[in-house]
């Protein structure tokens, strides 16, 4: 395990504790909203330490809130999370060990601690940063929430720019994953067709088409195509 | 809201996360599917950040975000700490808010 002491530790520390706290922030918006159409304090803290994928859970709320059934709240929550099947497959390679810990680590699967434990070079690093990562964030998710469920309502996360905060964090995370030719035709692609869908598909549906921008590693890699 | 729909959600999501991690995660698989794999992160990360900074639910918006976000750009390809693309993103993104109304 990599200590305290690595010079490498220290950076990834902060970064993964700045990241946890900003979506703290946001998990109090989550309280307050959930609260506010009408779950308990009780449910509202449950979807967070249960589902715990932001996105899902604003999803179910909302469509709670806009009078939907209980399958269309599901079916739009979970079609939000199905990503995180395939960051589980993406992760699978550098989360080895026995099944207990896996399950475990299933948890914990979620865009960020996949993002910055992929932006990682070592594998040692890499698991480092998915358990930091992983654990920070549902430590401060389930905080936040509670906080946003008591108090009811809360400061305006727009009005400190926090929305933008966690793509600026996936900005930072992308960064290191664009070193070959073919990783930056597949963010392209995947942009593209995120973008190109927004307007019809369901919510959550556009980042799952993405995947389709990971095609371009089928082709066996030419000898001399590497990194530039 | 209801129990039910919250326990479903959470048993839901938490078989989502598994099934790729641990039920296919052990699998041997070919090489063509192995490099695929490897974009995954590249491929859906890009996605998250045009639809964070681009869209508000169906809708494709630019507003202050994208300032905050393309201030985190240039500070990432120079190579800044994440600490620092965060801060600069959502710092950039409040103040351009705040100019703009």
């Amino acid at each position: 395990m990599a200590t305290l002491r690595d010079p490498r530790v220290r950076p990834l520390l902060t970064s993964c504790l700045t990241l946890a706290m900003a979506i703290g922030v946001y998990a109090i918006s989550f309280g307050v909203a959930s609260v506010a159409v009408g779950a308990s304090v009780a449910q509202t803290c449950a979807l967070s330490l249960l589902v715990f994928t932001g996105a899902s859970q604003f999803s179910a709320v909302a469509v709670v809130a806009a009078g939907g059934s209980a399958a269309s709240a599901m079916s739009g929550a979970l079609l939000l999370a199905a990503r995180n099947t395939v960051f589980g497959l993406t992760m699978s390679r550098r989360l080895t060990g026995r099944l207990p810990k896996r399950l475990l680590a299933a948890q914990l699967v979620i865009d960020e601690s996949t993002a910055m434990s992929t932006a990682q070079d070592e594998p040692q690093l890499q698991r480092l940063a998915f358990w930091i990562t992983g654990g920070a964030i549902y430590i401060f998710w389930n905080l936040g929430t509670l906080i946003g469920a008591l108090a009811g309502n809360a400061i305006d996360p727009r009005k400190f720019g926090l929305d933008a905060a966690i793509p600026a964090a996936f900005v930072a995370m992308l960064w290191p994953q664009l070193r070959t030719v073919r990783a930056r035709l597949a963010a392209a692609i995947g942009a593209t067709l995120c973008l190109i869908t927004i307007p019809f598909l369901p919510i959550g549906m556009p980042i799952l088409i993405a995947s389709f921008g990971v095609l371009v590693g089928i082709p066996e890699p030419k000898p001399n195509e590497g990194r530039s | 809201m209801t129990w039910e729909l919250v326990l479903a959600l959470g048993a839901g999501s938490y078989l989502l996360k598994m099934l790729g991690l641990v039920v296919i995660g052990d699998r041997p698989i070919p090489a063509a599917l192995d490099r695929c794999l490897a974009l995954i992160p590249a491929a859906l990360i890009a996605a998250i950040i045009v639809s964070n900074t681009l869209s508000i639910g169906h809708h494709l918006q630019i507003d202050a975000r994208l300032a905050g976000v393309s201030a985190a750009v240039v500070a990432a390809s120079r190579r800044a700490p994440v600490l620092v693309v965060i801060v600069l993103g959502a710092a950039v993104t409040a103040v351009v808010r705040a100019i703009a109304g």
